[in-house]
């Protein structure tokens, strides 16, 4: 491959990539910015200031919620989802074919659908506006996800370690915990991670069953859209990004030169 | 559904294997999935069909979804969602297939510009549909780029790109979201297989044409099908990026869903609701379309 080729398709990616951080970067920065100047007339941290600490409560609180709620989602699909991408990576069965669409259905049904339905229900189980009633309807596509991965993980997985570990004299528990857990790590923490984006960005169910009382940041950034403050939303958006940057470097740094679907 | 990846794990997978192991391991996530996402469905499905727990209607009627239905805004909204769909779905399957050819031309060993790459994975629609208003909107910073450059003079005299008739925005923001899923996707299967193949096609003396045609679509159209699949349901049954980019009229059916749903209206919520429903089975249809037709071009010698 040609070198310029290669430069080329970098430049290309980079600038397409790049493209949308620009204006929310500057907006984020800008104290004066009227049209139709390209460059801020003052630059300053007015945005940054207000959202540190005149709205910086809120700003705190609805990134606890969204950590909070991500956090035991992604880790309540993962459990979950371990035993179930066993079962579908390492056997076949009669029904497979069957229980595989079902517990993949979710991925195509939009989460929209299911939290109207769940609604009424979570109001009267009181688990509307609740972490647990949240994390529930997060979980229902969060964990299809997870089981996608972990399926794919299976499948090539060798059981046969299980098998040696145990005529040595292994414990249960140890075979689980130095023999499988290790050698399906890195499935493992895709899975997390995708699970945990899927919850962390999303919007409308949290709105739906939270009911506006769970504020995570998407429902916070939808609020100050509404504001029409535009440095100020530019700014709590770059913060809405930053647990993906970080898990993204993470998963680089883990997981080599994997890539997120990386599961073969 | 196929399983996601298959090396040589068919002699690994063990067969007739006890259902008691199976049921230990399954029914965690049968049963999260059966409650809460049958669950949902089935009673969003009952709401839909006019039972409102309280309010003493006990008769189950089809009269909000033939109402939702019968809407003229409905086949708008429908058609409306359609479009927004199949376009970014098209497009971004289209610049996805150039793009997995050429990163997998790329060594191994390009890793900046791989993981640059990822990076539109994992950020949330609702920060780019952000930025694309502050890119696209009539004061924004190409609108600013045009006047600097003595395109225009006002941001009057700027072509509508969001909150427009074409949905310009909604589109580029699920394009830009949603190449690098589908290419990674498509890389997945490009790495794994196809080199011997291009190698026979070029002793054969097949084009470039021809060996893309016949070697390297075939292989990669599970996957490019399954992603787009997945892509096409996703912007279908979308919200957020449609309600910040979209027009007042007409909505796309998940706005209008919802716009219903949160009606101060109780009486409209069920309509919000059987809307709900419409579009988790139109979604449905898709698929079951989709494997048809994947079976029809089969049959016909037309993939593998």
């Amino acid at each position: 491959m040609k070198k310029s080729f290669r430069r080329l398709t970098a430049v290309v990616v980079m600038v397409v990539v790049g493209l949308p951080f620009v204006p929310l970067v500057l907006w984020s920065f800008s104290d004066r910015w009227f049209f139709p100047d390209l460059w801020p007339q003052a630059w300053g941290l007015r945005a940054w200031t207000y959202i540190t600490s005149t709205a910086g409560m809120q700003v705190m609180a609805a990134i606890g919620h969204s950590v909070a709620v991500a956090v035991i989602t992604a880790a309540l699909a993962v459990v979950i989802a371990v035993p179930a991408g066993r079962a579908l990576g390492l056997f076949d069965f009669k029904g497979k074919d069957l229980i595989s669409v079902f517990l993949m259905l979710p991925i195509i049904v939009p989460p929209l659908c299911v939290a109207m339905g769940l609604h009424l229900w979570f109001i009267r189980l009181g688990l509307a506006e609740t972490y647990a009633g949240v994390i529930g309807v997060h979980l229902t596509f969060c964990l299809p996800y997870a089981i996608f991965v972990l399926w794919g993980v299976f499948s090539n997985y060798n059981p046969d370690f299980e098998d040696q570990a145990r005529s040595l004299g292994a414990s249960r528990f140890h075979v689980v915990t130095r023999v499988m857990l290790p050698m399906i790590l890195p499935g493992l923490g895709v899975a997390a991670l995708f699970a945990f984006l899927l919850s962390w960005s999303q919007y409308l169910s949290t709105l739906i069953i939270g009911g506006g009382r769970l504020m995570t940041l998407p429902v916070l950034l939808f609020a100050l859209m509404g504001s029409g403050d535009r440095p100020v939303a530019a700014a709590v958006s770059l913060v809405f990004v930053a647990p993906a940057f970080v898990a993204l470097l993470f998963s680089a740094r883990y997981l080599g030169t994997r890539s997120l679907t990386g599961v073969h | 559904m196929n399983p996601p990846s298959r090396s040589d794990g068919d002699a690994r997978t063990r067969r007739g294997s006890g259902a008691f192991v199976l049921a230990r391991l399954l029914w965690p996530a049968l049963t999260v999935v059966l409650l809460l996402f049958g669950g949902g469905l089935v009673l969003g499905i009952v709401q839909a069909l006019g039972y409102l727990p309280g309010a003493g209607l006990s008769e189950l009627s089809p009269d909000h979804f033939a109402r939702v239905l019968s809407d003229p805004d409905f086949l708008r909204s429908l058609l409306l969602t359609l479009y927004i769909a199949g376009t970014s779905t098209g497009i971004a399957a289209g610049i996805s297939i150039v793009a997995a050819l050429v990163m997998a031309s790329l060594a191994e060993r390009a890793r900046a510009v791989h993981f640059i790459f990822q990076i539109p994975l994992t950020v949330p629609h609702l920060v780019i549909a952000v930025a694309v208003v502050f890119m696209l909107a009539p004061a924004g910073l190409v609108a600013r780029t045009a006047v600097a450059l003595g395109w225009i003079q006002s941001p009057a005299d700027f072509p509508l790109l969001i909150n427009d008739s074409w949905s310009i925005g909604i589109i580029l923001t699920y394009v830009w979201k949603e190449i690098p899923f589908i290419t990674l996707m498509i890389l997945a299967v490009l790495r794994h297989s196809g080199n011997d193949l291009l190698d026979v096609g070029r002793t054969l003396k097949a084009g470039r044409w021809q060996r893309f045609r016949y070697i390297t679509l075939p292989i990669i159209f599970p996957a490019l099908g399954a992603a787009s699949l997945i892509v096409f349901a996703f912007t279908f049954g979308a919200f957020e990026v449609p309600f910040l980019l979209g027009r007042t009229y007409p909505m796309t059916l998940p706005v209008w869903a919802y716009k219903n749903y949160s009606d101060i209206d109780l009486m409209a919520r069920p309509e919000g609701i059987a809307t709900g429903i419409v579009i988790a089975l139109v979604v449905m249809l898709a698929v079951v379309l989709a494997q048809i037709m994947t079976k029809a071009a089969r049959r016909r010698g037309m993939l593998l």
